[in-house]
């Protein structure tokens, strides 16, 4: 059953999305998707099936070779490169299964980057930086480096990071990928909590049906476009 | 990008890799240092030099000078005086004469008529000091002075010095001083002192008369200073002036001395300035170097920036920022140093710098704001310049891909591109072919740096093409792994090699410069120096040979043969300084037994008189074999089968090192018919067989006057050589030095590169350990890489450096001094250096590597898992 647009004026809306990779393999076309204010997405798939490109196309970081998308109303194909990018800042939050906290930086930096990217002052996106990290549990740690780090630390940071300019849309690629199974649980508790407690919808890609079942809706990437699998 | 997060980024970034950071700010101040510094050094000497000739020539508004030292008929003055426009006139007899005095100084003697000098060049005139004894000084220690008497004024023994000239005599007012010029030594009472005269200069006054009378010039005038009338119209007099001088006269003013040597020393200096800036351009390459795998290094992290919504000009500027700051900051250190560095010149070696141009000065000093801030932004320019192409990869890269390929993203398979390189290159052989820019070969030094760029853009390819060999063979595993790593990765391997390219490549080709420029001025030694001895004139008399003197010289026991020879100077173009009139003997039948020939000499025309030009003249003057030249020393009266007497036939081109200004040499009999003239300035002697040379040169000075005996010098042929090749040797010092530190730098920067490329490799090398590879193995891995890469280097550094040496021999030389050489490479140095370079880079790469290794490499591939 392919996942159709159920409301009004959702956040995300994805149509008839196609994406040949070079070499000319299609791995999606006809794709639809709309994903709505505050909603928890999860999309699972095989390796290669192109759940991350999806995300990136979501992100506008790649071109799709069909279709649309269109974000808090705004057309992505009507937007260049540069507005793109301002749109992402605004309107998205990343959370990668890598992590990509920026090591010369300090944890309260890498987690005040978004708000600061806006032009917010150093001394206000610090200060939120700093109650953020507290509220993911790392309270007191603004100044550390990352290298002082665990993996999963590294990951509640790099959530504050995403959740801190409180975006509508979080955009998550296997969080959980590189954390052993109890701090992968814990993670996913944690993500969920904030990301509902900030309003914000969520498209969480992932292997793991772990981490898919905090999600209000399940759905599986085919080369045919996306299958429900699950829905709250 | 907010000015906030951009700090963040790239304080965290060089607080992480500080040294890199200070090796590429380094790299430009080296290169703003000695920019900086040689431009203060020639900028001080040349003021200095400027002062000098102020002094000797008053503060006349307009003056008329004689071409050469012979002088013009004083018939002219009184046409100038009357001259409407004109409010004084002063008629000068100049004269380089050398004191008698233990140290032989030289000193400038001026002859003037006080009486019109007072108003014309009122800084010349002398001043009578009432005593010369210490007893004479006031109670402050001021001596007392007084205006000179019209007695001593025209008394014809009576001169007045400058401090500078009294005390490189050691003499006092009131003293007597002897003075030699123009084959005679005259006596003379010091008067007084010149007041008006700075303290270096060395110069004296005489009456004009006396100074005619005494030193056989009646008639004969060298100058004449002219003060304008208030209101004159300067153009209009210089044309009324213009018109009634003779071919032996030329119009000057303050600045035309100082525009010649100006003119002359230029190509030097300018020569030296873009030595410096080669060094800055390494340095241009060593930022490239570090920025380009600062951002190889930082993908994911310019990626990540990208997906929080950073745009692509902001990656872009923040990463020609950074190269911006580092330069700044390289520049400013770069004046400090260069600052230091001239001060330290200036007092060690004075305004020289070995070029021969402001020989014995030694200038103050002068900063110059204007040129440090040009050195200032050249420094960030050149930063900025090695900071384009990383700037606009990091922009291009493509986040999501970036982002899941943090490692390293060369595709083995990838053909390295050519066609940059090819198109560089040739735009260089282009630019080599140009002609020179008011007397300056820009285009040349655009060829070097088109075919430094291209070279360098070349060596992915080079560096793919000379290791392709080694893939055919297997070696043990560290060899094995260090062959497949730069083979597969050549962009990286070209990104390790660009500062040693360039340094070694600049390096090579100053050296093969050199060594063609040596050993060609060794062999024209050989030419122009045949005679057994040679006999010189201390001091800048030359005529101090009288026909009578020659005449018992020829005589002395143990003289096969003497020739003697009169260079003069002849000013042939008033924007010029004079070239030397070289007369010689010269067989018109073979003149390549007297002048080293460059090509055949024409048949001479019958009647005709026939001059030799030398190759820098055949380059300033534009003259050609087979051309007409009329001197404009003599007038041009009818001569010789109809031709007039001053015209002059040019029969060839002859090689000439020793006088950049150019050279016209002429038969010594042909001179003194053209001249009157029978006073010389040298002569080479060849010896009786079986003579000592110690016992003819006690005979030639017993032939001699007491005067002239103390001040000539003997030297041997075989010293003469030695002595002029120590001066080459000198003279390249500076050039020796530059090409130090170039290398210095380039080596810097290798050291810094293969650090920055282990340190970036730690995940690698903690996989090879996880497989079972051995640390030491590891270790030889990359010190078999940096040979690898040193050898590289070293080959393509070698060949652009040839290539880069032809534009210096066959355009930079000829173009700045007017002269050629042929190539000789100096196969011994190319081997010190490969050796030396590759030992280098091993040496670097296996410390950099164990400290690379000394981390916790095992750990470094945990977040792979």
């Amino acid at each position: 059953m392919q996942a159709l647009d159920t409301a009004p004026n959702p956040l995300l809306s994805v149509k008839s999305l196609r994406k040949v990779v070079p070499g000319g393999r299609v791995l999606f076309s006809g794709l639809n998707l709309t994903v709505n204010p505050g909603e928890f997405v999860a999309i699972m798939g095989e390796s290669g099936s192109g759940k991350s490109t999806l995300l990136n196309l979501i992100a506008g970081l790649d071109v799709a070779d069909a279709g649309s998308i269109t974000i808090t109303g705004v057309a992505l194909d009507t937007l260049d490169d540069d507005a793109r990018t301002l749109l992402r800042r605004s309107a998205i939050g990343f959370v990668f299964q890598a992590f990509h906290i920026l090591p010369h930086l300090t944890l309260a930096q890498n987690v005040a980057l978004p708000l600061v990217l806006q032009h917010e002052s150093a001394a206000e996106a610090s200060s939120r930086a700093n109650q953020m990290l507290a509220a993911i549990g790392l309270p007191g740690r603004g100044a550390d480096f990352p290298r002082q780090l665990s993996g999963g630390e590294l990951q509640r940071v790099a959530i504050a990071r995403a959740l801190l300019h409180r975006p509508g849309l979080i955009l998550a690629d296997e969080p959980t990928g590189n954390l052993d199974p109890d701090t992968a649980a814990r993670i996913l508790d944690l993500f969920a909590k904030q990301v509902r407690e900030a309003g914000a919808a969520v498209l969480l890609v992932t292997h793991s049906t772990v981490a898919a079942a905090v999600a209000d809706r399940t759905l599986l990437l085919t080369p045919h476009g996306l299958i429900t699998r699950h829905e709250r | 990008m907010s000015p906030i997060a951009a700090r963040w980024m790239i304080a965290g970034e060089w607080g992480a890799h500080p040294a890199r950071v200070i090796v590429a700010a380094l790299a430009i101040a080296v290169g703003v240092a000695l920019g900086f510094a040689v431009h203060l050094i020639n900028a001080s000497a040349l003021s200095e030099f400027a002062r000098a000739i102020k002094t000797v020539n008053g503060d006349a508004e307009l003056q008329v000078h004689a071409v050469t030292p012979l002088g013009f008929d004083e018939a002219l003055y009184p046409k100038l005086a009357r001259l409407a426009g004109i409010a004084g006139a002063s008629p000068v007899v100049e004269i380089n004469v050398v004191a008698d005095t233990p140290d032989h100084p030289s000193v400038t003697l001026l002859g003037l008529d006080v009486l019109r000098a007072v108003s014309v060049t009122p800084s010349l005139i002398g001043e009578r000091l009432a005593s010369s004894a210490p007893a004479a000084k006031t109670q402050t220690g001021e001596a007392n002075p007084a205006p000179s008497t019209s007695d001593e004024a025209f008394d014809t023994r009576s001169l007045f010095l400058s401090q500078a000239a009294l005390d490189a005599s050691g003499k006092r007012v009131g003293d007597d001083i002897a003075l030699s010029a123009d084959g005679r030594t005259l006596p003379f009472t010091i008067a007084g002192t010149l007041p008006g005269v700075p303290d270096n200069q060395n110069v004296a006054v005489m009456d004009i008369a006396a100074a005619q009378w005494r030193f056989g010039s009646l008639g004969r005038l060298q100058r004449i200073d002219l003060k304008l009338a208030d209101g004159a119209d300067e153009a209009r007099l210089r044309k009324a002036v213009a018109a009634i001088l003779p071919a032996n006269a030329e119009i000057a003013d303050k600045e035309t001395e100082t525009r010649r040597t100006d003119s002359l020393s230029r190509a030097y200096r300018v020569n030296l300035d873009m030595l410096a800036l080669m060094a800055l351009l390494t340095g241009a390459f060593l930022a490239f170097s570090a920025q380009a795998l600062s951002v190889a290094r930082r993908r994911s992290q310019f990626a990540l920036l990208r997906v929080l919504g950073v745009q692509r000009r902001a990656i872009l500027i923040q990463v020609l920022a950074e190269g911006a700051i580092v330069g700044g900051i390289g520049a400013i250190v770069g004046l400090g140093l260069g600052l230091g560095l001239a001060d330290v010149a200036l007092r060690l070696l004075g305004g020289d710098l070995g070029g021969g141009y402001f020989y014995g000065t030694r200038p103050q000093l002068i900063f110059a704001p204007e040129a440090a801030l040009g050195f200032f932004v050249l420094g960030v320019l050149a930063a900025l310049l090695g900071s384009v192409l990383p700037a606009r990869d990091a922009a291009r890269a493509q986040p999501a891909i970036a982002l899941k390929d943090a490692g390293d993203a060369a595709d083995a398979n990838a053909v390295p591109g050519a066609l940059i390189a090819l198109a560089l290159l040739l735009a260089g052989a282009v630019a080599s072919r140009l002609p020179a820019v008011a007397g300056l070969p820009l285009f040349g030094y655009l060829s070097i740096a088109l075919l430094l760029a291209g070279g360098v853009a070349a060596m992915p390819m080079l560096a793919r093409i000379l290791l392709a060999p080694l893939q055919r063979f297997t070696f043990a595993v560290p060899a094995h792994l260090a062959s497949k790593h730069l083979w597969g990765a050549p962009s990286q391997a070209a990104i390790a090699l660009c500062g040693i390219v360039a340094s070694t490549s600049l390096t090579i080709a100053m050296a093969v410069m050199v060594s063609s420029f040596r050993g060609s001025v060794d062999d024209w030694l050989v030419q122009v120096l045949p005679a057994d001895l040679y006999l010189r004139v201390e001091g800048n008399d030359n005529s101090a040979f009288a026909p009578e003197i020659q005449r018992k010289m020829a005589a002395a026991p143990g003289v096969a043969a003497i020739h003697f020879r009169k260079i003069t100077p002849l000013r042939l173009s008033p924007d010029q300084t004079p070239i030397a009139w070289i007369a010689q003997h010269i067989d018109r039948a073979d003149p390549a037994r007297s002048l080293p020939m460059l090509g055949p000499s024409l048949p001479v025309p019958h009647g005709a008189t026939p001059v030799w030009l030398s190759e820098p003249a055949f380059w300033l003057y534009g003259y050609s074999r087979g051309d007409w030249i009329d001197l404009p020393a003599m007038n041009a009266s009818a001569g010789a089968n109809g031709n007039p007497a001053n015209r002059v036939f040019v029969a060839g081109i002859w090689r000439d090192y020793g006088r950049q200004q150019g050279a016209i040499a002429m038969d010594d009999a042909d001179y003194t018919r053209m001249t009157g003239d029978t006073l010389r300035s040298d002569a080479s002697i060849e010896l009786a067989p079986g003579t000592h040379e110690s016992e003819v040169t006690a005979a030639l000075r017993a032939a001699l006057p007491p005067s002239l005996s103390g001040r000539v010098t003997f030297v041997e042929s075989h010293s003469l050589r030695t002595l002029s090749l120590q001066i080459f040797d000198r003279s390249f010092a500076v050039t020796y030095v530059l090409e130090a530190i170039a290398m210095l730098v380039g080596l810097a920067g290798v050291a810094a590169t293969f650090s920055a490329q282990t340190l970036a490799r730690t995940k690698e090398f903690g996989m090879l350990r996880h497989i079972g590879v051995l640390r030491r193995q590891i270790v030889a891995m990359l010190a078999a890489e940096g040979a690898l890469l040193g050898t590289v280097g070293v080959i393509a550094g070698i060949a652009l450096g040839i290539a880069i040496s032809q534009v210096l021999i066959d355009v930079i030389n000829p173009q700045s001094f007017h002269w050629s050489m042929e190539t000789r490479l100096p196969l011994t140095l190319f081997a010190v250096v490969a050796v030396a370079l590759i030992l280098a880079a091993a040496g670097t790469a296996l410390l950099a590597g164990r400290r690379a290794l000394s981390a916790d490499t095992v750990r470094a591939v945990r977040e792979d898992w």
